[in-house]
Protein backbone atom coordinates (compact mmCIF):
# COMPACT_ATOMS: atom_id res chain seq x y z
CA UNK A 1 0.00 0.00 0.00
CA UNK A 2 1.17 3.54 -0.69
CA UNK A 3 0.46 5.50 2.46
CA UNK A 4 0.88 9.23 3.01
CA UNK A 5 1.01 10.49 6.59
CA UNK A 6 0.67 14.15 7.50
CA UNK A 7 2.29 15.47 10.66
CA UNK A 8 1.00 18.89 11.76
CA UNK A 9 3.84 19.77 14.13
CA UNK A 10 7.48 20.56 13.53
CA UNK A 11 9.61 17.45 13.04
CA UNK A 12 12.56 19.17 14.80
CA UNK A 13 10.65 19.53 18.05
CA UNK A 14 10.13 16.35 20.05
CA UNK A 15 6.51 15.65 20.88
CA UNK A 16 4.03 12.84 21.35
CA UNK A 17 2.37 13.19 17.96
CA UNK A 18 5.71 13.33 16.14
CA UNK A 19 6.99 10.20 17.90
CA UNK A 20 3.75 8.39 17.21
CA UNK A 21 4.02 9.19 13.49
CA UNK A 22 7.69 8.21 13.35
CA UNK A 23 7.01 4.86 14.99
CA UNK A 24 3.93 4.23 12.87
CA UNK A 25 5.84 5.00 9.67
CA UNK A 26 8.70 2.73 10.67
CA UNK A 27 6.31 -0.05 11.63
CA UNK A 28 4.46 0.17 8.30
CA UNK A 29 7.72 0.27 6.34
CA UNK A 30 8.88 -2.87 8.13
CA UNK A 31 5.67 -4.55 6.98
CA UNK A 32 6.58 -3.67 3.40
CA UNK A 33 4.36 -0.65 2.74
CA UNK A 34 5.47 2.50 0.99
CA UNK A 35 5.21 5.38 3.43
CA UNK A 36 5.83 9.08 3.00
CA UNK A 37 5.46 11.53 5.87
CA UNK A 38 4.82 15.21 5.18
CA UNK A 39 5.97 17.31 8.11
CA UNK A 40 7.05 20.85 8.83
CA UNK A 41 10.83 20.97 9.28
CA UNK A 42 13.69 23.39 8.96
CA UNK A 43 15.51 22.86 5.72
CA UNK A 44 18.77 22.15 7.57
CA UNK A 45 17.35 19.45 9.86
CA UNK A 46 18.50 15.98 8.87
CA UNK A 47 15.34 14.01 8.10
CA UNK A 48 14.76 10.26 7.89
CA UNK A 49 14.39 9.11 4.26
CA UNK A 50 10.61 8.75 4.54
CA UNK A 51 9.97 12.35 5.65
CA UNK A 52 9.24 15.13 3.17
CA UNK A 53 9.64 18.66 4.48
CA UNK A 54 6.73 21.05 4.07
CA UNK A 55 8.87 24.01 4.97
CA UNK A 56 9.58 25.79 8.20
CA UNK A 57 6.85 26.07 10.80
CA UNK A 58 6.05 29.54 12.09
CA UNK A 59 5.65 30.02 15.83
CA UNK A 60 2.25 31.59 16.52
CA UNK A 61 0.30 31.90 19.72
CA UNK A 62 -2.55 29.42 19.47
CA UNK A 63 -4.82 27.89 22.06
CA UNK A 64 -3.00 29.23 25.08
CA UNK A 65 0.54 28.33 24.09
CA UNK A 66 2.93 29.04 21.27
CA UNK A 67 2.43 26.47 18.56
CA UNK A 68 4.63 26.01 15.55
CA UNK A 69 2.31 25.76 12.60
CA UNK A 70 2.42 25.68 8.83
CA UNK A 71 0.00 27.63 6.73
CA UNK A 72 -0.11 30.03 3.87
CA UNK A 73 0.34 29.84 0.17
CA UNK A 74 3.75 28.12 0.07
CA UNK A 75 2.74 25.34 2.43
CA UNK A 76 -0.45 24.73 0.47
CA UNK A 77 1.60 24.43 -2.73
CA UNK A 78 3.95 21.93 -1.08
CA UNK A 79 0.99 19.88 0.12
CA UNK A 80 -0.37 19.73 -3.43
CA UNK A 81 2.96 18.69 -4.87
CA UNK A 82 3.36 15.99 -2.24
CA UNK A 83 -0.13 14.65 -2.96
CA UNK A 84 0.57 14.68 -6.67
CA UNK A 85 3.99 13.00 -6.43
CA UNK A 86 2.93 10.43 -3.84
CA UNK A 87 -0.10 8.97 -5.68
CA UNK A 88 -1.23 7.47 -2.39
CA UNK A 89 -3.82 4.75 -1.81
CA UNK A 90 -4.72 6.38 1.47
CA UNK A 91 -3.59 9.41 3.41
CA UNK A 92 -3.52 9.57 7.17
CA UNK A 93 -3.83 13.04 8.68
CA UNK A 94 -2.99 13.66 12.30
CA UNK A 95 -4.75 16.38 14.25
CA UNK A 96 -6.87 17.66 11.35
CA UNK A 97 -8.42 20.46 13.38
CA UNK A 98 -5.18 22.24 14.18
CA UNK A 99 -4.65 25.11 11.74
CA UNK A 100 -1.62 23.52 10.15
CA UNK A 101 -0.66 20.97 7.52
CA UNK A 102 -3.42 18.55 8.50
CA UNK A 103 -6.17 21.01 7.70
CA UNK A 104 -4.41 22.14 4.54
CA UNK A 105 -4.20 18.56 3.33
CA UNK A 106 -7.82 17.91 4.15
CA UNK A 107 -8.68 20.96 2.13
CA UNK A 108 -6.51 20.04 -0.83
CA UNK A 109 -7.07 16.29 -1.13
CA UNK A 110 -9.85 13.97 -2.13
CA UNK A 111 -10.11 10.21 -1.84
CA UNK A 112 -9.68 7.90 1.15
CA UNK A 113 -8.61 10.08 4.07
CA UNK A 114 -8.04 8.70 7.56
CA UNK A 115 -7.64 11.15 10.43
CA UNK A 116 -6.42 10.63 13.97
CA UNK A 117 -7.60 13.00 16.69
CA UNK A 118 -4.97 13.14 19.41
CA UNK A 119 -6.01 15.96 21.70
CA UNK A 120 -9.29 16.38 23.44
CA UNK A 121 -9.26 20.10 24.05
CA UNK A 122 -12.45 21.60 25.32
CA UNK A 123 -14.14 23.36 22.45
CA UNK A 124 -12.35 26.64 21.90
CA UNK A 125 -13.93 29.84 20.70
CA UNK A 126 -11.75 29.82 17.60
CA UNK A 127 -13.11 26.37 16.77
CA UNK A 128 -16.69 27.53 17.09
CA UNK A 129 -16.00 30.54 14.88
CA UNK A 130 -14.13 28.42 12.35
CA UNK A 131 -16.72 25.64 12.32
CA UNK A 132 -18.37 26.59 9.01
CA UNK A 133 -14.92 26.73 7.41
CA UNK A 134 -13.71 23.52 9.05
CA UNK A 135 -16.80 21.47 8.32
CA UNK A 136 -16.41 21.15 4.52
CA UNK A 137 -12.78 20.10 5.00
CA UNK A 138 -13.51 17.70 7.85
CA UNK A 139 -16.38 15.98 6.07
CA UNK A 140 -13.90 14.67 3.49
CA UNK A 141 -12.41 12.40 6.14
CA UNK A 142 -13.61 8.88 5.47
CA UNK A 143 -12.47 7.36 8.74
CA UNK A 144 -11.80 8.94 12.09
CA UNK A 145 -9.59 7.45 14.74
CA UNK A 146 -9.59 8.66 18.34
CA UNK A 147 -6.66 7.73 20.57
CA UNK A 148 -8.81 7.00 23.60
CA UNK A 149 -12.43 6.58 24.57
CA UNK A 150 -12.13 10.01 26.19
CA UNK A 151 -10.84 11.62 23.01
CA UNK A 152 -13.65 9.95 21.10
CA UNK A 153 -16.25 11.39 23.45
CA UNK A 154 -14.95 14.95 23.03
CA UNK A 155 -14.77 14.44 19.28
CA UNK A 156 -18.37 13.28 19.12
CA UNK A 157 -19.51 16.19 21.29
CA UNK A 158 -17.66 18.84 19.30
CA UNK A 159 -17.81 17.67 15.74
CA UNK A 160 -20.59 15.09 15.73
CA UNK A 161 -20.20 11.79 13.94
CA UNK A 162 -18.26 8.89 15.30
CA UNK A 163 -14.77 7.45 15.47
CA UNK A 164 -13.08 4.15 16.16
CA UNK A 165 -10.77 3.99 19.15
CA UNK A 166 -7.22 2.87 18.44
CA UNK A 167 -4.70 3.73 21.15
CA UNK A 168 -1.23 5.08 20.47
CA UNK A 169 1.36 2.40 20.01
CA UNK A 170 4.47 1.64 21.99
CA UNK A 171 7.30 -0.78 21.28
CA UNK A 172 6.66 -2.70 24.47
CA UNK A 173 9.68 -4.98 24.16
CA UNK A 174 12.06 -2.05 23.74
CA UNK A 175 11.10 -0.92 27.23
CA UNK A 176 10.67 -4.39 28.71
CA UNK A 177 14.18 -5.42 27.66
CA UNK A 178 16.04 -2.26 28.65
CA UNK A 179 18.90 -2.74 31.10
CA UNK A 180 18.28 -1.06 34.48
CA UNK A 181 20.98 1.41 35.48
CA UNK A 182 22.51 0.83 38.89
CA UNK A 183 22.74 4.48 39.93
CA UNK A 184 19.02 5.00 39.23
CA UNK A 185 17.92 1.93 41.15
CA UNK A 186 16.48 2.40 44.58
CA UNK A 187 17.71 0.68 47.71
CA UNK A 188 15.35 -0.23 50.55
CA UNK A 189 16.56 2.78 52.54
CA UNK A 190 16.77 5.07 49.49
CA UNK A 191 14.04 4.27 46.97
CA UNK A 192 13.81 6.20 43.71
CA UNK A 193 10.85 8.00 42.15
CA UNK A 194 10.90 8.86 38.45
CA UNK A 195 9.35 11.78 36.58
CA UNK A 196 9.68 12.40 32.85
CA UNK A 197 8.36 15.51 31.20
CA UNK A 198 8.91 19.18 30.55
CA UNK A 199 9.94 20.81 33.81
CA UNK A 200 8.60 24.25 32.95
CA UNK A 201 5.21 23.06 31.70
CA UNK A 202 2.84 23.22 34.70
CA UNK A 203 0.37 20.86 33.01
CA UNK A 204 2.96 18.09 33.24
CA UNK A 205 2.51 18.45 36.99
CA UNK A 206 6.03 18.71 38.39
CA UNK A 207 4.91 21.51 40.78
CA UNK A 208 2.35 19.12 42.32
CA UNK A 209 5.05 16.53 42.82
CA UNK A 210 7.33 19.17 44.35
CA UNK A 211 4.59 20.11 46.82
CA UNK A 212 4.17 16.45 47.71
CA UNK A 213 7.87 15.78 48.12
CA UNK A 214 8.27 17.09 51.71
CA UNK A 215 5.49 14.74 52.79
CA UNK A 216 7.17 11.80 51.08
CA UNK A 217 10.59 12.61 52.50
CA UNK A 218 9.13 12.85 56.00
CA UNK A 219 8.12 9.17 55.86
CA UNK A 220 10.91 7.86 53.61
CA UNK A 221 13.85 10.20 54.22
CA UNK A 222 16.26 8.62 51.74
CA UNK A 223 13.95 8.88 48.72
CA UNK A 224 15.51 10.27 45.56
CA UNK A 225 13.46 11.96 42.86
CA UNK A 226 14.90 11.58 39.35
CA UNK A 227 13.61 14.18 36.92
CA UNK A 228 14.21 13.86 33.19
CA UNK A 229 13.14 16.66 30.90
CA UNK A 230 13.90 20.13 29.62
CA UNK A 231 13.40 23.27 31.67
CA UNK A 232 14.82 25.54 34.34
CA UNK A 233 16.06 23.36 37.19
CA UNK A 234 16.54 26.22 39.65
CA UNK A 235 12.94 27.34 39.22
CA UNK A 236 11.66 23.83 39.68
CA UNK A 237 13.17 23.37 43.14
CA UNK A 238 12.66 26.97 44.26
CA UNK A 239 9.63 26.03 46.38
CA UNK A 240 11.45 23.20 48.16
CA UNK A 241 13.16 23.69 51.53
CA UNK A 242 16.90 24.01 50.90
CA UNK A 243 17.89 20.77 52.66
CA UNK A 244 15.57 18.71 50.47
CA UNK A 245 16.95 19.95 47.18
CA UNK A 246 19.74 17.37 47.30
CA UNK A 247 17.10 14.65 47.00
CA UNK A 248 16.12 15.85 43.55
CA UNK A 249 18.38 14.91 40.67
CA UNK A 250 17.94 16.47 37.26
CA UNK A 251 18.99 14.34 34.31
CA UNK A 252 18.14 16.89 31.61
CA UNK A 253 16.90 15.64 28.27
CA UNK A 254 17.46 11.89 28.03
CA UNK A 255 17.78 9.65 25.00
CA UNK A 256 15.16 6.99 24.26
CA UNK A 257 17.51 4.32 25.60
CA UNK A 258 18.07 6.22 28.83
CA UNK A 259 14.37 6.86 29.18
CA UNK A 260 13.73 3.11 28.96
CA UNK A 261 16.54 2.39 31.42
CA UNK A 262 15.25 5.03 33.81
CA UNK A 263 11.76 3.52 33.72
CA UNK A 264 13.22 0.06 34.29
CA UNK A 265 15.22 1.30 37.27
CA UNK A 266 12.86 3.40 39.38
CA UNK A 267 10.74 2.02 42.21
CA UNK A 268 7.75 4.20 41.37
CA UNK A 269 6.99 6.26 38.31
CA UNK A 270 4.84 9.32 39.05
CA UNK A 271 2.69 11.07 36.42
CA UNK A 272 1.14 14.07 38.19
CA UNK A 273 -0.19 15.71 34.99
CA UNK A 274 -2.96 18.16 35.76
CA UNK A 275 -4.83 18.12 32.46
CA UNK A 276 -4.67 18.46 28.72
CA UNK A 277 -3.83 14.78 28.26
CA UNK A 278 -5.92 12.71 25.94
CA UNK A 279 -3.85 9.56 26.07
CA UNK A 280 -0.71 9.38 28.23
CA UNK A 281 1.87 7.51 26.19
CA UNK A 282 4.42 7.92 28.98
CA UNK A 283 2.25 5.76 31.23
CA UNK A 284 2.20 3.04 28.59
CA UNK A 285 5.98 3.25 28.35
CA UNK A 286 6.33 3.04 32.12
CA UNK A 287 4.00 0.02 32.22
CA UNK A 288 6.00 -1.60 29.41
CA UNK A 289 9.15 -1.20 31.45
CA UNK A 290 7.40 -2.81 34.40
CA UNK A 291 7.54 0.32 36.55
CA UNK A 292 4.81 0.61 39.19
CA UNK A 293 2.86 3.69 38.14
CA UNK A 294 1.22 6.36 40.27
CA UNK A 295 -0.78 8.84 38.20
CA UNK A 296 -3.32 11.62 38.60
CA UNK A 297 -6.88 10.45 37.97
CA UNK A 298 -7.40 12.17 34.61
CA UNK A 299 -9.96 10.35 32.45
CA UNK A 300 -7.34 9.40 29.90
CA UNK A 301 -4.93 8.11 32.54
CA UNK A 302 -7.59 6.10 34.33
CA UNK A 303 -8.37 4.41 31.05
CA UNK A 304 -4.75 3.53 30.27
CA UNK A 305 -4.32 2.19 33.80
CA UNK A 306 -7.47 0.07 33.49
CA UNK A 307 -9.34 2.16 36.12
CA UNK A 308 -6.56 1.70 38.64
CA UNK A 309 -5.87 -2.01 38.41
CA UNK A 310 -2.69 -1.62 36.33
CA UNK A 311 -1.46 1.41 38.28
CA UNK A 312 -2.41 3.57 41.26
CA UNK A 313 -4.43 6.75 40.82
CA UNK A 314 -4.57 9.81 43.07
CA UNK A 315 -6.89 12.83 43.05
CA UNK A 316 -5.70 15.28 40.44
CA UNK A 317 -3.66 18.24 41.81
CA UNK A 318 -3.92 16.94 45.37
CA UNK A 319 -0.33 16.93 46.62
CA UNK A 320 -1.29 15.36 49.95
CA UNK A 321 -3.03 12.46 48.23
CA UNK A 322 -0.01 12.02 45.97
CA UNK A 323 2.34 11.95 48.95
CA UNK A 324 0.18 9.45 50.84
CA UNK A 325 -0.11 7.13 47.85
CA UNK A 326 3.61 7.34 47.11
CA UNK A 327 4.53 6.56 50.72
CA UNK A 328 2.14 3.61 50.71
CA UNK A 329 3.68 2.26 47.50
CA UNK A 330 7.29 2.80 48.56
CA UNK A 331 6.65 0.92 51.78
CA UNK A 332 5.01 -2.11 50.15
CA UNK A 333 7.29 -3.99 47.72
CA UNK A 334 4.73 -6.78 47.25
CA UNK A 335 2.05 -4.39 46.12
CA UNK A 336 4.55 -2.80 43.73
CA UNK A 337 5.44 -6.19 42.26
CA UNK A 338 1.75 -6.95 41.78
CA UNK A 339 1.16 -3.65 40.01
CA UNK A 340 4.18 -4.21 37.83
CA UNK A 341 2.96 -7.64 36.78
CA UNK A 342 -0.61 -6.56 36.05
CA UNK A 343 0.76 -3.56 34.18
CA UNK A 344 3.00 -5.71 31.99
CA UNK A 345 0.05 -7.89 30.98
CA UNK A 346 -2.30 -5.00 30.43
CA UNK A 347 0.16 -3.08 28.28
CA UNK A 348 0.32 -5.70 25.51
CA UNK A 349 -2.74 -4.15 23.86
CA UNK A 350 -0.70 -1.02 23.20
CA UNK A 351 2.08 -2.84 21.40
CA UNK A 352 2.73 -1.79 17.80
CA UNK A 353 1.93 -5.27 16.54
CA UNK A 354 -1.67 -4.81 17.74
CA UNK A 355 -2.03 -1.08 17.12
CA UNK A 356 -0.37 -1.26 13.71
CA UNK A 357 -2.64 -4.04 12.47
CA UNK A 358 -5.71 -2.12 13.68
CA UNK A 359 -4.58 1.00 11.83
CA UNK A 360 -3.89 -1.04 8.70
CA UNK A 361 -7.36 -2.54 9.00
CA UNK A 362 -8.75 1.01 8.91
CA UNK A 363 -6.64 1.83 5.84
CA UNK A 364 -7.85 -1.27 4.06
CA UNK A 365 -11.47 -0.63 4.98
CA UNK A 366 -11.48 2.88 3.52
CA UNK A 367 -9.23 2.11 0.55
CA UNK A 368 -11.44 -0.80 -0.53
CA UNK A 369 -14.05 0.44 -2.98
CA UNK A 370 -12.51 3.90 -3.43
CA UNK A 371 -10.17 5.50 -5.92
CA UNK A 372 -6.72 6.58 -4.78
CA UNK A 373 -5.99 9.95 -3.25
CA UNK A 374 -5.72 12.89 -5.61
CA UNK A 375 -5.47 16.62 -5.37
CA UNK A 376 -8.92 18.17 -5.13
CA UNK A 377 -8.88 20.29 -8.28
CA UNK A 378 -11.90 22.34 -7.36
CA UNK A 379 -10.18 23.90 -4.38
CA UNK A 380 -7.83 26.05 -6.46
CA UNK A 381 -10.64 27.88 -8.17
CA UNK A 382 -12.65 28.38 -5.04
CA UNK A 383 -9.85 29.47 -2.80
CA UNK A 384 -9.51 32.34 -5.25
CA UNK A 385 -13.18 33.12 -4.86
CA UNK A 386 -12.69 32.80 -1.15
CA UNK A 387 -9.96 35.45 -1.26
CA UNK A 388 -12.09 37.69 -3.43
CA UNK A 389 -14.95 37.56 -0.93
CA UNK A 390 -12.79 38.71 2.00
CA UNK B 1 -26.79 50.93 -13.69
CA UNK B 2 -24.70 50.38 -10.55
CA UNK B 3 -27.64 48.66 -8.93
CA UNK B 4 -27.82 46.28 -11.85
CA UNK B 5 -24.11 45.48 -11.55
CA UNK B 6 -24.55 44.79 -7.86
CA UNK B 7 -27.50 42.53 -8.48
CA UNK B 8 -25.57 40.58 -11.11
CA UNK B 9 -22.54 40.33 -8.81
CA UNK B 10 -24.73 39.08 -5.96
CA UNK B 11 -26.34 36.51 -8.24
CA UNK B 12 -22.94 35.27 -9.38
CA UNK B 13 -21.72 34.92 -5.80
CA UNK B 14 -24.89 33.06 -4.81
CA UNK B 15 -24.55 30.84 -7.86
CA UNK B 16 -20.94 29.99 -7.09
CA UNK B 17 -21.85 29.25 -3.49
CA UNK B 18 -24.70 26.98 -4.50
CA UNK B 19 -22.57 25.14 -7.02
CA UNK B 20 -19.86 24.71 -4.44
CA UNK B 21 -22.40 23.28 -1.98
CA UNK B 22 -23.67 20.93 -4.65
CA UNK B 23 -20.08 19.79 -5.24
CA UNK B 24 -19.63 19.26 -1.54
CA UNK B 25 -22.79 17.21 -1.37
CA UNK B 26 -21.73 15.20 -4.38
CA UNK B 27 -18.46 14.39 -2.66
CA UNK B 28 -20.34 13.32 0.46
CA UNK B 29 -22.53 10.99 -1.58
CA UNK B 30 -19.41 9.49 -3.16
CA UNK B 31 -18.02 8.97 0.30
CA UNK B 32 -21.20 7.20 1.41
CA UNK B 33 -21.08 4.93 -1.65
CA UNK B 34 -17.47 4.00 -0.94
CA UNK B 35 -18.21 3.43 2.75
CA UNK B 36 -21.26 1.32 1.89
CA UNK B 37 -19.22 -0.78 -0.55
CA UNK B 38 -16.59 -1.32 2.13
CA UNK B 39 -19.26 -2.28 4.67
CA UNK B 40 -20.85 -4.72 2.21
CA UNK B 41 -17.46 -6.28 1.54
CA UNK B 42 -16.78 -6.76 5.25
CA UNK B 43 -20.25 -8.19 5.94
CA UNK B 44 -19.94 -10.63 3.05
CA UNK B 45 -16.50 -11.63 4.17
CA UNK B 46 -17.75 -12.30 7.66
CA UNK B 47 -20.71 -14.34 6.41
CA UNK B 48 -18.54 -16.46 4.10
CA UNK B 49 -15.94 -17.23 6.74
CA UNK B 50 -18.73 -18.13 9.17
CA UNK B 51 -20.33 -20.40 6.58
CA UNK B 52 -16.97 -22.01 5.81
CA UNK B 53 -16.39 -22.72 9.49
CA UNK B 54 -19.90 -24.12 9.86
CA UNK B 55 -19.41 -26.59 7.02
CA UNK B 56 -15.80 -27.50 7.81
CA UNK B 57 -16.78 -30.01 10.47
CA UNK B 58 -14.62 -28.41 13.16
CA UNK B 59 -17.63 -27.39 15.25
CA UNK B 60 -20.12 -29.70 16.92
CA UNK B 61 -23.24 -30.41 14.80
CA UNK B 62 -25.57 -28.14 16.79
CA UNK B 63 -23.21 -25.17 16.61
CA UNK B 64 -22.61 -25.90 12.93
CA UNK B 65 -26.31 -25.77 12.11
CA UNK B 66 -26.89 -22.55 14.08
CA UNK B 67 -23.94 -20.85 12.43
CA UNK B 68 -24.71 -22.15 8.95
CA UNK B 69 -28.33 -21.02 9.17
CA UNK B 70 -27.37 -17.51 10.32
CA UNK B 71 -24.57 -17.10 7.78
CA UNK B 72 -26.75 -18.38 4.96
CA UNK B 73 -29.58 -16.01 5.92
CA UNK B 74 -27.19 -13.07 6.10
CA UNK B 75 -25.96 -13.73 2.57
CA UNK B 76 -29.31 -14.40 0.94
CA UNK B 77 -31.60 -11.94 2.67
CA UNK B 78 -33.31 -9.06 0.88
CA UNK B 79 -32.01 -5.58 1.44
CA UNK B 80 -34.84 -4.53 3.81
CA UNK B 81 -34.16 -7.44 6.15
CA UNK B 82 -30.39 -7.17 5.95
CA UNK B 83 -29.83 -5.35 9.26
CA UNK B 84 -31.83 -7.98 11.15
CA UNK B 85 -30.12 -10.92 9.45
CA UNK B 86 -26.64 -9.52 10.04
CA UNK B 87 -27.47 -8.85 13.69
CA UNK B 88 -28.62 -12.44 14.02
CA UNK B 89 -25.34 -13.62 12.56
CA UNK B 90 -23.53 -11.52 15.19
CA UNK B 91 -25.61 -13.21 17.88
CA UNK B 92 -24.96 -16.66 16.45
CA UNK B 93 -21.21 -15.98 16.33
CA UNK B 94 -21.32 -14.74 19.90
CA UNK B 95 -23.19 -17.87 21.00
CA UNK B 96 -20.83 -20.25 19.21
CA UNK B 97 -17.58 -18.53 20.17
CA UNK B 98 -18.64 -17.56 23.67
CA UNK B 99 -15.80 -19.41 25.32
CA UNK B 100 -12.08 -19.66 24.89
CA UNK B 101 -12.01 -23.55 24.72
CA UNK B 102 -14.21 -23.50 21.60
CA UNK B 103 -11.82 -21.06 19.93
CA UNK B 104 -8.86 -23.25 20.93
CA UNK B 105 -10.57 -26.33 19.51
CA UNK B 106 -11.05 -24.62 16.16
CA UNK B 107 -7.49 -23.35 16.22
CA UNK B 108 -6.20 -26.89 16.74
CA UNK B 109 -8.09 -28.24 13.71
CA UNK B 110 -6.25 -28.36 10.38
CA UNK B 111 -6.55 -24.96 8.68
CA UNK B 112 -8.35 -23.69 11.77
CA UNK B 113 -5.71 -21.12 12.60
CA UNK B 114 -6.21 -19.48 9.24
CA UNK B 115 -10.02 -19.47 9.26
CA UNK B 116 -9.99 -18.14 12.79
CA UNK B 117 -7.64 -15.34 11.77
CA UNK B 118 -9.99 -14.41 8.94
CA UNK B 119 -13.04 -14.55 11.19
CA UNK B 120 -11.33 -12.42 13.84
CA UNK B 121 -10.37 -9.84 11.23
CA UNK B 122 -13.91 -9.85 9.86
CA UNK B 123 -15.72 -9.45 13.17
CA UNK B 124 -13.36 -6.62 14.05
CA UNK B 125 -13.72 -4.82 10.74
CA UNK B 126 -17.49 -4.93 10.47
CA UNK B 127 -17.99 -2.46 13.36
CA UNK B 128 -15.21 -0.29 11.95
CA UNK B 129 -16.71 -0.15 8.46
CA UNK B 130 -20.17 0.44 9.90
CA UNK B 131 -18.95 3.33 12.02
CA UNK B 132 -17.29 4.94 9.00
CA UNK B 133 -20.43 4.44 6.93
CA UNK B 134 -22.74 5.94 9.52
CA UNK B 135 -20.36 8.83 10.05
CA UNK B 136 -20.53 9.61 6.33
CA UNK B 137 -24.33 9.32 6.43
CA UNK B 138 -24.51 11.75 9.32
CA UNK B 139 -22.28 14.28 7.55
CA UNK B 140 -24.37 14.10 4.38
CA UNK B 141 -27.62 14.41 6.31
CA UNK B 142 -26.33 17.49 8.12
CA UNK B 143 -25.77 19.20 4.78
CA UNK B 144 -28.95 17.88 3.15
CA UNK B 145 -31.31 19.13 5.81
CA UNK B 146 -30.02 22.67 5.29
CA UNK B 147 -32.55 25.09 3.80
CA UNK B 148 -30.48 26.06 0.78
CA UNK B 149 -30.11 22.41 -0.21
CA UNK B 150 -33.83 21.72 0.09
CA UNK B 151 -34.99 24.92 -1.64
CA UNK B 152 -32.65 24.59 -4.59
CA UNK B 153 -32.87 20.78 -4.73
CA UNK B 154 -29.08 20.54 -4.72
CA UNK B 155 -29.16 16.87 -3.79
CA UNK B 156 -30.74 15.98 -7.14
CA UNK B 157 -32.22 12.50 -7.25
CA UNK B 158 -29.86 10.93 -4.72
CA UNK B 159 -31.91 9.03 -2.11
CA UNK B 160 -31.88 10.35 1.45
CA UNK B 161 -28.98 8.47 3.10
CA UNK B 162 -29.88 5.91 5.74
CA UNK B 163 -27.60 4.71 8.53
CA UNK B 164 -26.94 0.97 8.77
CA UNK B 165 -28.07 -0.13 12.21
CA UNK B 166 -27.14 -3.56 13.49
CA UNK B 167 -25.75 -5.43 16.44
CA UNK B 168 -22.07 -5.85 15.57
CA UNK B 169 -20.62 -6.74 18.96
CA UNK B 170 -17.82 -9.28 18.31
CA UNK B 171 -17.69 -12.54 20.30
CA UNK B 172 -15.79 -12.07 23.55
CA UNK B 173 -13.24 -14.74 22.73
CA UNK B 174 -12.43 -13.08 19.40
CA UNK B 175 -12.87 -9.45 20.41
CA UNK B 176 -10.65 -6.61 21.35
CA UNK B 177 -9.26 -7.96 24.57
CA UNK B 178 -9.11 -11.62 23.68
CA UNK B 179 -5.84 -13.20 24.75
CA UNK B 180 -3.57 -13.98 21.86
CA UNK B 181 -5.50 -11.90 19.34
CA UNK B 182 -3.26 -11.64 16.34
CA UNK B 183 -5.22 -10.50 13.31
Amino acid sequence: MRIGIVCPYSWDVPGGVQFHIRDLAEHLIRLGHEVSVLAPADDETPLPPFVVSAGRAVPVPYNGSVARLNFGFLSAARVRRWLHDGDFDVIHIHEPTSPSLGLLTCWAAQGPIVATFHTSNPRSRAMIAAYPILQPALEKISARIAVSEYARRTLVEHLGGDAVVIPNGVDVDFFARAEPKEEWRGRPDAPTIGFIGRIDEPRKGLPVLMRALPGILEQCPGTRLLVAGRGDEEDAVAALPREMRANVEFLGMVSDEDKARLLRSVDVYVAPNTGGESFGIILVEALSAGAPVLASDLDAFAQVLDQGSAGELFTNEDAAALAAAAVRLLGDPEHRAGLSERGSNHVRRFDWSRVGSDILAVYETVAAGAASVAADERTGLFSRFGLARD
Amino acid sequence: MTTLIWIVAALVVIGVYLSWTAGRLDRLHTRIDAARAALDAQLLRRASVAQELATAGVLDPAASIVLYQAAHAARQVEEEQREVAESELSQALRAVFAEEPQVEAVRAAPGGEESLGELTAAVRRVPMARRFHNDAVRAARAVRTHRKVRWFRLAGHAPFPMAFEMDDEPPVALGDDAPGRSA
